[in-house]
């Protein structure tokens, strides 16, 4: 694996662009699940800017690892980490959910370079996962698959079904990341059916669990590495984030999970985060 | 008509040479390797055998995931579960993509018998042809099946192959090859078309020796893929009759039936009577008395046949 030698402070700023383009993308389409596009920024520039081993120019280079985003609904911070690692022009962000756009509403592969598998429907990707990760230990290639779950979405069954395959398969090529908002559509997920004891869960499935705060890029970076480093288990990594982060009025904000700002709340968003970047 | 062979034996046959002949192939089965005969390929070459349990939507997800890294993903279990547990997941993981994934099942129809409506796929048909990016196939017999299952190794993109549990006669040669999206006209005649699929061809060439003795030509075609439909044979044959029957195990309403319904009504007017189960479930039964009872026999076709003739204008 070849990690960047890249510091905290930059993947910081990194972050917080991702950020002020999940705001204006969403406010721009009037559409758009802000939300938790925010919680996993720190996310994804650590893994878009660090831990993953690809190359912009060649999308299609079989030795990359790969990305499944499997709560398909955040593809505002996925287009952003895509664009701002020169998958495509930063310009072509504002595009999102516009008619003739390769940036749909929800990832679509084969429309946006580096966008592995469709994905929007909850409760799929960690399956699509495994089917990449066996076909890597098939072919004894050395790639990772990684893959990024909402926390909600976890109460579909199929999660299960894939994390049970992929623990009797020993895919200790796969690595979950679960962004651990706590908020659903309707509110609280410990309200709508509890999720918790979630790392309790994991490992009763066989996995390995290691637990972070989501928006500590040191920790992320520490998790990733050891995650990397397994050798008989698939890794899950519970992200303990805050929905909306960064942007105050719609942190811990299930209002904003799929709802883009006003105008008044664009300028009060884009003010915040661009007073971080100064 | 020769001999009786199940197609879940040549499905096998032709898996087990695939393994050999295409090192991309892989095959997924969910619990199900010994009826589906998946397990043929399973014992040559058990590093490219994925067995997911009773997991059906997983199953295609991680077929999926395999297809987007290269691999021509195999897809196995009976017709219910294959597409009835999982269609959601057809829909965004392999038809939307559109990734080289083949759903393959068998124990389709209500010859299934004595397992009851629970497990006769009587709907399969339908829901997958509603998918984009789809194609449909239900092969004829043994042959056909074994002739197809290469077929669609050798196509890029998704299909689903639907096929029965039970032996039934053959209708088509060994070896004869398979064109996805190609009809055969299996005997000529110029007062009916009768259209078939899947084991009904045999009894669609039933019917016409019956319909003989009464004076009566009729026409048989194989329509073993559903979606693309043939039309240009189609249309040419019933130009040619003035009438026409379909003839599957599945639903009168979203396959064979509906698929010919939506062809002729858009190119020729002709009376179209429609075998198959009427908007109903199956159960529990011998399959013989059970394709009795929910009309589905070669006099049940002669019958439609009739009822298609007198209503020619």
């Amino acid at each position: 694996m070849t990690m960047k030698d890249i510091s905290v402070a930059e993947l910081e700023e990194i972050a917080n662009r991702l950020r002020i383009h999940v705001v204006e993308m969403t406010t721009a389409a009037g559409s758009g699940h802000p939300g938790g596009s925010l919680s996993s920024a720190d996310l994804m520039a650590v893994l878009y800017f660090r831990n993953l081993n690809h190359d912009p120019s060649n999308p299609q280079w079989e030795d990359r690892d790969r990305f499944v985003l499997s709560k398909g609904h955040v593809a505002p911070v996925l287009y952003a980490a895509l664009a701002e690692s020169g998958y495509f022009p930063v310009e072509d962000l504002i595009t999102l959910r516009k008619m003739g756009s390769k940036l749909q509403g929800h990832p679509v592969r084969g429309k946006v370079p580096g966008v592995e598998m469709s994905t929007g429907s909850l409760g799929q990707g960690l399956s699509m996962s495994c089917g990449i990760a066996l076909a890597g230990r098939m072919d004894g290639k050395d790639y990772k698959t990684y893959c990024l779950l909402g926390d909600g979405e976890l109460q579909s069954g199929q999660n299960w079904e894939a994390a049970m395959f992929a623990s009797h398969n020993g895919l200790s090529n796969l690595i979950a990341i679960v962004d651990r908002n706590r908020l659903q559509i309707t509110g609280n997920t410990e309200d709508a059916v509890s999720l918790e004891p979630l790392p309790e869960k994991w490992k009763a499935f066989g996995w390995n669990v290691l637990i972070v705060n989501g928006h500590s890029i040191r920790q992320i970076c520490e998790a990733l590495d050891k995650a990397a480093e397994s050798k008989r288990r698939p890794t899950v990594i519970i992200m303990n984030t805050i929905k909306g982060k960064g942007v105050s009025f719609m942190e811990n904000n299930a209002g904003f999970h799929g709802k883009a700002c006003n105008q008044k709340e664009y300028e009060q968003a884009m003010s915040e985060l661009k007073g971080v970047s100064e | 008509m020769s001999e009786k062979l199940a197609q879940r034996n040549y499905y096998g046959k032709a898996l087990a040479e695939l393994a050999e002949e295409n090192p991309d192939v892989v095959v997924l089965d969910a619990d199900l390797a010994g009826s589906t005969k998946t397990s043929d390929f399973q014992k040559v070459c058990p590093e490219r055998f994925v067995e997911v349990g009773i997991a059906e939507q997983n199953m295609i997800g991680i077929a999926a995931g395999l297809a987007a890294s290269g691999k021509v993903a195999f897809a196995s279990t009976f017709g219910v579960f294959a597409t009835g547990r999982c269609w959601e997941q057809i829909r965004l993981a392999v038809a939307y993509p559109r990734l080289n994934v083949k759903i393959v099942a068998t124990h389709c129809g209500i010859s299934v018998g004595e397992d009851g409506a629970s497990h006769q796929a009587l709907e399969d048909m339908a829901v997958m042809r509603a998918l984009p990016n789809m194609t449909v196939i239900s092969p004829a017999d043994a042959y056909e099946a074994y002739a197809a299952t290469k077929a669609i190794a050798a196509y890029d993109g998704p299909v689903y192959m639907r096929m029965g549990r039970a032996e039934f006669p053959t209708t088509t040669e060994e070896g004869a090859p398979f064109t996805i999206g190609k009809a055969t006209v299996m005997r000529e005649g110029k007062d009916v078309t009768l259209v078939g699929c899947g084991q009904m061809v045999s009894f669609c060439l039933d019917a016409a020796e019956q319909l003989a003795a009464e004076g009566v030509e009729a026409e048989v075609i194989n329509m073993s893929t559903i979606k693309p439909l043939d039309r240009e044979t189609l249309v040419a044959s019933v130009s040619k009759t003035g009438c026409c029957v379909t003839a599957e195990e599945h639903s009168i309403i979203g396959g064979l039936g509906s698929a010919v319904a939506e062809a002729l009504c858009e190119s020729v007017v002709a009376p179209l009577e429609r075998v198959g189960t009427r908007d109903t479930f199956g159960e529990s039964g011998k399959p013989a008395e059970l394709m009795e009872k929910y009309g589905l026999t070669a006099a049940d076709i002669a019958e439609a046949a009739r009822k298609s003739i007198s209503r020619r204008i």
